[in-house]
């Protein structure tokens, strides 16, 4: 094998991109369990939101409308699970199973006629001066505009759970449901705010995917990147920063074990392509000591009558 | 205006109707999802419901619902039995995969020597695979506390690429001249998991389904592990006084459900399947989530669901091949009956009252 052929450079380039889907979906759904809601449908959303943004950036020929429709998918798909979990009272581990379920099918007929088409390309950053840099300039200063949101998402996530009184309510709703309802907080509609922007956000992280990452359409292309992004909350321990952090560990992994495959790594391919499952499990492992970091109410069912 | 009233204990008679609800419901919006397909909704539910039961090659498909049926069922009973103490094995996808490869790797290990000591050796290898892989989520639960959902379902991933592996390489068919996949099972008689009556469809997996269904019925109702995994789930705080002993549960329900779809693996790679390919799983061990739900999670219900949930695979490849339906809108189907489902238990926990506005 020849580890010349890797370039530190075009390494670090990568990682990030790799990392911007996972950011964004892990910090929708870290909003989401800190108002303590469990939402396992990430899957289902993001690629959903991934077709849509495809099939819009196609047919309009922009790929930023693709990835505001994105986003209004993936809201749309998780609307069912609030409805579901947050009116109807159902489950939330199974309504968050039926929605993946459900998301797969749905992206895999709207997919039928968009196999194999090219999307339009987004346009890089290009800041004269900057992006010449040596290294720096090709590392930091020449994405595509969604990465610099994901970090500035990721920043503004933080922000507002730290510093503003509606972090602070859906924070009180996710602690304890109970006394927040009794201190006249609408319980309700915090947690179908808070679903509705993780849906956003896993649209949109789906969209990346198909969109900028990858770029084309194929069936169940998200290949489990929705499930990690749930993982990665619990790796952060809820918090955004360490969102962020994490997301660049998995996204490095993930561009790392690619790489070497190409380089001819003498390890059989599978078995590099399932490193980034297994050590999603081994961080878990060594994460989950420490259960409590966790909302209170994670998953508890809120109804005023109890 | 409407407002909800909880029921002080589940109304039974609803929670029986529940299913019903949601798969008329589903037959509705389904049929409107058809129409907007391009196809006529009627025609498209009659092919679905109507034609593999008794239509005009009924005699072919009727077998098929065995088929289909059994890994469904056999799968989902394990399931099941977890999901009633909360405790969500989500990841039998994965042990379906790692079931069938130990099983299959038993049968070709021994090829071509004919014995009938074979597949029996090759159903205990299955069993043994599904559990290991499901012993490892159900380890590291009781061990770290680490979720069981998330552990369970990266395995899944894990299984596959392992898979993908197998049939590319170790398990690869010497005499294949390159193609991938195994040798096939269904050609040495040993190891073959061949029809028991010719023409019903009837084969070892239908016959363990069958066994299962009838040991998880006498395991909840009559014996004190199912009465502690029914009490677990009902109210947890109480089987903790009452002394159940959660690791145990866990590792039980985890390691039962690991072995059952192992199984299912197993009967579907020596029979149906045929061979070890990269993609012989059909994704029954999602399936069988919405299976294990429909039918209640009660064992006489989940046999009625498995048959169900069959037919709509059968016959949406018969919408498909007829009508051309596409293959995910029948995949989209299931998902909608799972939400229908859910939403229709709202039913069987809560009361919906016509109340007055209260002055605030």
């Amino acid at each position: 094998m020849d580890l010349t052929a890797i370039s530190p450079t075009l390494l670090i380039a990568s990682l990030m991109v790799a990392a911007t889907p996972l950011l964004l979906a892990a910090l929708g759904e870290l909003i989401v369990e800190r108002a303590g809601v469990l939402n396992l449908g990430v899957e289902g959303m993001m690629i959903t939101g991934a077709i849509c943004g495809f099939a819009i950036s196609v047919e309009t020929g922009s790929p930023y409308l693709g990835l505001v429709f994105a986003a209004i998918g993936g809201a749309l798909l998780s609307l069912l699970f609030a409805l579901l979990t947050q009116l109807v009272l159902a489950n939330q581990v199974a309504s968050g199973l039926a929605l993946t379920l459900f998301g797969l099918g749905l992206s895999a007929l709207l997919g039928q006629s968009y196999v194999g088409v090219k999307p339009p390309s987004m346009a890089r950053l290009d800041l004269p001066g900057l992006s010449d840099l040596p290294f720096v300039g090709r590392v930091l200063f020449s994405h595509d505009p969604v990465l610099y949101f994901g970090i500035a998402l990721t920043i503004a996530t933080w922000a507002f759970l730290k510093f503003t009184r509606a972090g602070l309510i859906l924070r009180a709703v996710g602690e304890n449901h109970t006394a927040a309802h009794a201190l006249g907080y609408k319980v309700v509609r915090v947690r179908i705010l808070a679903i509705l922007f993780g849906g956003a956000c896993a649209g949109l992280g789906g969209a990346y995917i198909s969109l900028i990452r990858v770029p084309q359409w194929t069936e169940g292309m998200t290949a489990g990147i929705g499930w990690i992004a749930l993982a990665l909350v619990v790796f952060a321990s809820w918090k955004p920063l360490r969102v962020l952090l994490g997301a660049y560990l998995f996204g490095g992994l993930s561009v790392l074990q690619l790489n070497l495959q190409a380089a001819g790594l003498a390890v059989p391919v599978e078995y590099l392509a399932m490193s980034p499952y297994i050590i999603t499990i081994l961080v878990l492992v060594l994460m989950s000591a420490d259960k409590s970091r966790a909302p209170a109410s994670l998953g508890r069912i809120f109804h005023a009558s109890s | 205006m409407l407002t909800l009233e909880r029921r002080p204990e589940p109304n039974r008679r609803v929670a029986l109707l529940t299913p019903i609800i949601a798969v008329v419901t589903t037959m509705i919006v389904g049929g409107l999802l058809f129409g907007a397909l391009g196809t006529n909704p009627i025609t498209a539910i009659e092919t679905i419901f109507w034609e593999p039961l008794f239509g005009e090659f009924a005699f072919y498909y009727r077998p098929q619902l065995m088929v289909k049926g059994a890994p469904l069922v056999l799968i989902a009973i394990g399931l099941s039995l977890g999901f009633r103490a909360g405790i969500w094995n989500i990841g039998a996808e994965g042990q379906y995969i790692i079931g069938a490869l130990c099983g299959a790797g038993v049968g070709l290990a021994f090829y071509p020597t004919e014995s009938w000591l074979i597949f029996p050796l090759m159903v205990i290898a299955g069993a043994f695979g599904g559990f290991v892989w499901a012993m490892i989520p159900a380890i590291l639960k009781t061990r770290f506390g680490t979720s069981e959902i998330l552990v369970s379902l990266m395995l899944v991933y894990v299984a596959e690429q392992f898979l993908a592996s197998m049939a590319l390489g170790l398990m690869k068919n010497p005499e294949g001249f390159g193609f991938p996949g195994s040798r096939n099972l269904q050609q040495y008689a040993s190891a073959h998991n061949a029809e028991l009556f010719t023409g019903t469809g009837m084969h070892w997996g239908v016959v363990a389904a069958l066994i299962a269904v009838i040991a998880a019925y006498v395991l909840l109702n009559r014996h004190m592990l199912g009465y502690h995994i029914r009490l677990t789930g009902e109210a947890p705080r109480a089987a903790r006084f009452a002394g159940v002993n959660p690791t145990r549960l866990v590792l039980f329900c985890l390691g039962t459900s690991g072995a059952l779809a192992g199984l299912a693996g197993l009967f579907e790679v020596s029979g149906p399947a045929g061979m070890v390919s990269i993609d012989f799983n059909v994704g029954y061990g999602f399936t069988a989530i919405i299976v294990a739900f429909l039918g209640r999670l009660h064992p006489v219900g989940i046999l009625l669901a498995g048959l169900l949930m069959a037919l709509t695979y059968i016959g949406g490849e018969i919408a498909q091949s007829n009508l051309g339906l596409p293959a995910a809108a029948i995949q989209v189907f299931q998902g909608m009956l799972l939400f229908f489902l859910l939403a229709a238990d709202l039913l069987t926990n809560y009361r919906i009252r016509l109340a007055r506005t209260e002055a605030a």
